[in-house]
């Protein structure tokens, strides 16, 4: 087994990319490469349906978080996917015995060591190989406390699992550090990055006005499509927003940790205000979840409900427009 | 979030501890062991009872010989026809006629196995069905907390 730096994180793509760089010189927390790497977004995608029900989202799209992350810092990586799942697992074999641990983006269905309420058909999470014992892989999962095993014929099924985002197979892995990082510049591109998708997306789809559109659709959904669905609709939006790996508040409490970085590395004292105004919305978040779930249990008057919950959303787009404007102020110095 | 609020409610995740991020009382994030929060486990618990629904919906299905068994397996692995067909290899179209009783009844020894081996039982499991769902929600949670 490779001596890997695991660490327990809260979010699968930004905590394998920090245990990664970690292993290969660079020592940074999960809420640093998720900022580098741009990771926060809002989408509201009404015709994009998972498991039957429309698409939100709190984080950018599978991979972005790497691929951007390890960009900015000038990190060369390798990805490869995968037709034939036996090649697949000669190549990840030798890249084990050659002592280099291989991140891999996986199904989390097939996957024995994940409690069986979280087996969904959900393929876009991330874990890093870092050894092979007999039959069994040993894993750094960082959604979870320690290595975990994993059956080589069950890492098989979640590596080419199918459906959407079908991973293929994919692994990939750090080929070449660079001799020094320029993080102040990392990191004022991932802040751009994130300022420009919240505030300027041209589609109404996504950032602060994907958050309104989600509003005024949300307060009109008892009406137009019953209670049953109504409610499935809203407990998947608590899921996508504070199920395991968002760290809680949809993302922006490791956002607000990573301003909180930010400031200190940038020397910037405004980001350190902002940084608490990040958790404020997270916390905005966290009491749309909580009334949200009183409603799904059937405790809270249905129209009711959805009026406060309207407004609380209205309330974080509002509070988000002012942070990330305050933001790209505070960074354009 | 502070510190001293990250929830320890337990529900559906066996044990398992996840990461929160929160502010500890000099305004420092700090990163928090959760069992979990009563809201989330409401949202999730409402996931399995929607599979679980749908379970009992196409067991009456097949009891009046609308469905075959193959659509009780399909349900309870959370697969629709196209998801099954990706899997299992056979094209979706047939996958569909698999679906009705009178087409399964006929299906050959090998196409039944690919089934079998998929949803990890036998052939003879494949062929009956249980009287009620056999997905307990019961069995998903070992730790229950704050949620009746």
């Amino acid at each position: 087994m490779i001596d890997f730096p695991h660490r327990q994180f809260a979010h699968c793509e930004s905590g394998v990319t920090a245990n990664l760089l970690s292993f290969h010189g660079l020592r940074c927390s999960e809420a640093l490469v998720f900022g580098i790497g741009s990771g926060l977004f809002f989408g509201y995608v009404p015709f994009v349906k998972l498991n039957f029900l429309p698409l939100t989202t709190f984080r950018s799209g599978p991979g972005c978080i790497l691929t951007k992350a390890t960009k900015r810092l000038g990190i060369e990586i390798r990805k490869q996917k995968y037709r034939n799942p036996e090649v697949a697992e000669q190549e990840l074999d030798r890249l084990l015995a050659e002592g280099r641990p291989v991140g891999a983006q996986t199904g989390v269905f097939w996957l024995p060591f994940f409690p069986p309420a979280y087996r969904f058909h959900f393929n876009g999470h991330n874990l890093v190989v870092i050894g092979k014992e007999g039959d069994d892989y040993l894993i750094s999962d960082p959604i979870f406390e320690k290595i975990v095993r994993c059956p080589a014929t069950d890492l098989r099924k979640a590596r080419f699992a199918k459906g959407a985002l079908a991973p293929k197979g994919k692994i990939y892995t750090i080929e070449k550090m660079p001799e020094q990082f320029d993080l102040p510049k990392a990191i004022t591109a991932g802040i751009q990055d994130v300022c420009r998708v919240m505030l300027k997306t041209p589609v109404p789809l996504a950032g602060v006005r994907g958050i309104r559109l989600l509003a005024r659709q949300l307060v009109k959904w008892p009406a137009k499509l019953g209670e049953k669905q109504t409610i499935l609709q809203l407990g998947h939006i608590i899921r996508m927003q504070e199920e395991i790996g968002t760290g809680g508040g949809g993302f922006r409490f490791i956002y607000a940790a990573f301003l909180q970085e930010a400031a200190e590395i940038l020397d910037n004292e405004k980001l350190a205000e902002l940084s608490q105004r990040c958790t404020a919305v997270g916390d905005l978040w966290r009491d749309f979840a909580l009334i949200a779930s009183r409603v799904c249990r059937g405790r809270a008057a249905l129209q009711d409900s959805f009026d406060d919950l309207g407004h609380l959303l209205r309330q974080c787009a509002a509070h988000e427009e002012t942070l990330f404007q305050d933001l790209q102020a505070a960074i354009a110095r | 979030m502070k510190k001293t609020d990250v929830p320890q409610q337990g529900g559906l995740n066996a044990g398992c501890r996840e990461i929160n991020y929160a502010v500890d009382s000099d305004g420092r994030y700090t990163l928090e062991q959760s069992v979990g929060w009563e809201a989330k486990n409401i949202a999730l618990r409402q996931a399995w009872e929607a599979i679980v629904e749908q379970l009992h919906q196409v067991l009456a299905e097949i009891r009046v010989g609308e469905k075959s068994s193959l659509a009780y397996y399909m349900v309870k692995e959370q697969m629709d026809s196209a998801l099954l067909a990706q899997y299992s290899g056979i094209p979706r179209w047939r996958v569909k006629r698999h679906l009705k009783p009178a087409v399964f009844a006929k299906l050959d020894n090998r196409i039944l196995i690919a089934y079998a081996e998929l949803f990890r039982i036998s052939v003879e499991q494949l062929r009956k069905v249980p009287a009620a769902p056999d997905l307990i929600l019961a069995d998903l949670e070992q730790t229950e907390g704050g949620v009746p």
